[in-house]
């Protein structure tokens, strides 16, 4: 057998055709080299998601951001498919950061696999016909008597692989008219597929931005500042410098950068600097934030979301309110793997390596302060060790950027835990009044939320349900300014806004002795025969999640002494219902199990999905039983997990998971099932005790439950 | 900086080291094994768990010099092809999200089991209650550690 061995430098043409619909580039590139097993002399590439080598092997490149959510997996299978391509022989590997070549490298709003379907799915049935096209030329039969499957073309009694066809199928012209498999058709796609990097992940062989190694690279730690406000006055570096292994000490920013010959040199030297802090905004501290919170939500006028009807007056008018109040705090992301990243800055140009979950705002960001050309700076992605919305930020990205040019160095910059924690980005603190207004007919006629939340924004979701069911219905909200760093967290504003409105809306549907489902089902069918305003729902695909939780946790019949809630809740496009069983244990109510009932659509990775639904639901429930952050005097109080409470494995609960079957196109599951989790479980510990829980973290609540 | 021997994996790796730096530096980016994952600096999360002669410990917080000699096994070291049956069972049960802590979730499991073939859930709360995982994997571990326990068997 001959080597196959190939050039991928020496390319003798590139064709680039852009393909009908998809506006994919489609390319491909040959040599004189020697001969391969599989006839190929070098690796094509048939576009950018797709790629045969001369080995027989079939690389599928996996657009977006690896955070944890599966992309890596769950995209290159939509490819997989199309292209009937044999899974257990696909390579995948991470695409580069090519805006030209690939959309939306994201990792963020649940967006991946919706963006991407149909570029994914056309990408891969491209090839499949260049393939059957060219085994119909090479056979001298139509293409309508072959057919493929596990990356060959098969009919006529004969059959060819796709290497063996690659060459030859490059040449065809690429069809204006890409015929798509019916999702009856699928053979991968709804299975359960396995992460594609578990074997290196349980080798230790999986490479994050924290394992990243360059020649002449150096360890780089942070001096950031302690509090909020707050900026270096007077610095003292020399017992720093003084250590044996440490570059340099560059001040930047408001910060001061330690560089050295590994991670814990630099993080003695760190230790070693003197430098006195002085507070360049007033300090701020968590009883003032409730303070400032608790009045915003009385006063007149908010700011407007959404309005229908007339509330005002309804509520004016009606015989009953019914009001409650709710509270959450600032939450870290806590991602396991620490903020980190690689920079090598030279003259004209940048190379960079790391966690990001929007690499090209990286890439953006960097260039700009750099004053270089956006082509000039490149960013390579990593598996990443969590992101939860931290890295959709790019500061750290600029942070190693700018060390990298004062040390004129490579550099990985690595933060600790408890620059991590302590350095803000958190979800923001809000509270929330919500209020139902009841008609003499027992009618639900007026809703009424308003939230405040400091460097929120929008604290509110306006388009929410029941929105659209209620005839007068006012969504405002104020948002107040903070020097406590806030930012994206998991499902942003959903992640509360969930928690309280379904909490409510058990409270309403209790107060007018109805069934929390029954309730909103009725609701639902309000919408759908006389929608009041826009619809942001689907109204039959909502019922039927709601349904199907219904149906499998047997919610109707009673079971003694477990004590059940409902919640139900839509967002990034994905739709999900759960039941939380309690039980009382000393008097004190346990979660026993959670039910959950979810439509995304086409489950592309069946594994992926559950993992992502389980996973939302437990973290949904350790972060509003126990995260909290706690402002004094402008510092977090919790800066790593001797005081952050984070869930553990002895305080997880048995969750069982549903799909909605049907053939709608797929969304994302990396959000959605967070936000609605701890209302399920509030409303359940209500059913068990007859106390409501309004405010988050559940652990002061729980004291007085039962 | 003091001259340390690691016995990682099986191998001898001589350091000239600050002999106040944690063992999990040191196999960083010392010793280049960065399978043990960085997560807390302080033994709270689990992330950089190893066995140092069969138990589990946590590297981040005990310095290398207190290693001299000692015989160090870290996930790169479970096995020889990555079909130790931990490893075995966490891909059939598909563990992992973003993975980060899976190292340290293996490692302790691995010990667990070599002091407790038959782990009841009881056993698994607490040996596995110091591992942190944020994703939420948490009952895919508990799954995969019976299955790993009956391949074992």
């Amino acid at each position: 057998m001959n080597n196959p061995e190939f050039s991928i430098s020496r390319r003798s043409f590139i064709k680039v055709t852009a393909a009908a619909g998809g506006g994919l580039l489609l390319g491909f590139s040959s040599a004189n080299a020697a001969a391969s097993i599989s006839g190929l002399n070098e690796a094509l590439s048939f576009n950018p998601f797709i790629l045969i080598s001369p080995d027989g092997s079939i690389t599928i490149y996996s657009p977006n951001p690896e955070v944890g959510q599966g992309v890596k997996t769950a995209m290159p299978m939509i490819v997989a498919e199309e292209l009937d391509a044999d899974w257990s022989k696909v390579k995948v590997e991470q695409a580069p950061l090519d805006g030209k070549k690939y959309q939306r490298q994201v990792a963020g709003g649940s967006g991946s696999l919706k963006a991407s379907w149909a570029t994914l799915r056309q990408a891969g049935a491209t090839v499949r016909m260049m393939m059957l096209a060219a085994a119909a030329q090479k056979w001298q039969v139509s293409v309508d008597s072959l057919r493929t499957e596990n990356s060959q073309v098969l009919g006529n009694n004969q059959k060819a692989s796709y290497a063996e066809l690659a060459s030859e199928a490059v040449k065809q012209a690429v069809p204006t008219k890409v015929i798509l498999k019916k999702p009856s058709e699928f053979r991968l796609l709804g299975k359960s597929i396995a992460n594609v990097d578990n074997k290196d992940i349980f080798t230790g062989k999986a490479i994050y931005g924290i394992d990243i190694k360059k020649p002449g690279m150096k360890y780089a730690v942070v001096a950031r500042p302690p509090g909020f406000g707050q900026i270096p006055d007077k610095i003292n570096d020399a017992a720093a410098k003084a250590i044996p292994g440490v570059f340099g000490v560059y001040p930047f920013d408001d910060k001061i950068a330690v560089v050295a010959v590994d991670t814990w040199t630099a993080l003695k030297a760190r230790k070693a600097l003197d430098v006195s802090w002085i507070q360049k905004t007033p300090p701020e501290n968590t009883a003032q934030h409730d303070k400032w919170l608790t009045d915003l939500l009385t006063q007149k006028p908010a700011k407007a979301f959404r309005a229908d009807g007339d509330a005002e007056t309804a509520f004016s008018q009606v015989d009953k309110i019914i009001e409650a109040s709710f509270s959450c705090p600032f939450l870290p992301h806590n991602a396991m793997e620490p903020m980190n990243f690689f920079a090598d800055v030279k003259e004209g140009s940048a190379e960079l390596i790391g966690p990001s979950q929007t690499p090209q705002r990286s890439q953006t960001k960097v260039a700009e302060i750099l004053g270089l050309p956006v082509e000039a700076v490149t960013v390579q992605m990593t598996r990443m060790g969590g992101g939860f919305g931290r890295r959709l930020s790019s500061d750290f990205a600029e942070e190693a950027a700018k060390i990298s040019r004062l040390a004129k160095s490579p550099v990985k910059v690595q933060w600790t835990r408890e620059d991590d924690m302590a350095g803000g980005v958190y979800r923001p603190a809000c509270k929330y009044t919500y209020r139902a207004a009841i008609d003499k007919n027992g009618d639900f006629l007026g809703f009424h939320v308003r939230g405040a939340g400091l460097n929120v924004g929008n604290p509110t979701r306006e388009n929410n349900f029941p929105a659209g069911a209620i005839q007068h219905l006012l969504i405002e909200g104020h948002n107040k300014e903070s020097n406590v760093t806030t930012g994206p967290w998991r499902a942003p504003v959903h992640n509360f806004v969930a928690f309280a409105e379904q909490c409510f809306l058990d409270e309403v549907a209790f107060d007018l002795k109805k069934d929390p489902i029954d309730f909103r089902m009725n609701l639902l069918d309000k919408a759908a025969s006389n929608p009041v305003g826009k619809l942001d729902y689907d109204v039959n695909r909502f019922k039927k999640t709601m349904q199907l939780v219904r149906t499998v946790s047997g919610w109707d019949k009673k079971k003694e002494g477990v004590f059940m809630g409902f919640s139900a809740y839509f967002s990034f496009s994905s739709y999900v219902a759960m039941v939380a069983e309690v039980v009382l244990e000393n008097n004190k109510p346990v979660i026993r199990k959670v039910y959950c009932a979810a439509d995304c659509g086409i489950i592309v990775n069946r594994s992926g999905a559950e993992n992502q639904i389980v996973g939302g639901i437990i973290d949904g429930l350790g972060h509003a039983q126990f995260g909290n952050i706690d402002i004094k005097d402008g510092k977090s109080q919790q800066s790593n997990f001797d005081t952050y409470r984070m869930i553990k494995i002895n305080e997880s609960f048995p969750v069982e998971v549903h799909f909605v079957e049907n053939e709608i196109d797929p969304t994302g599951l990396g959000e959605p099932a967070l936000p609605p989790a701890a209302a399920a479980v509030a409303n359940a510990f209500f059913a068990a005790t007859g106390n409501r829980i309004y405010n988050q973290p559940f652990t002061e609540a729980k004291k007085n439950l039962g | 900086m003091a001259a340390i021997t690691l016995n990682v994996n099986g191998k001898k790796r001589k350091l000239d080291i600050d002999p106040e730096m944690p063992l999990l530096w040191a196999l960083r980016d010392s010793v280049g094994l960065t399978g043990t994952k960085y997560g807390c600096g302080i033994g709270q999360c689990g992330a950089c768990t190893v066995l140092v002669e069969g138990e589990p410990m946590r590297s981040c917080a005990l310095p290398v010099s207190v290693f001299d000699g000692k015989k160090i096994v870290t996930i790169e070291g479970l096995s020889e092809s990555g079909d130790h049956p931990v490893q075995q069972a966490w891909q059939e049960v598909d563990v992992p999200q973003c993975g980060y802590c899976q190292a340290g979730q293996i490692m302790t499991t691995v010990a667990l089991l070599d002091k407790n073939p038959s782990p009841s859930d009881a056993d698994i709360d607490v040996a596995l209650a110091g591992n942190i995982c944020r994703c939420g994997t948490y009952n895919r571990i508990r799954k995969a550690v019976h299955i790993a326990a009956q391949k074992a068997r």
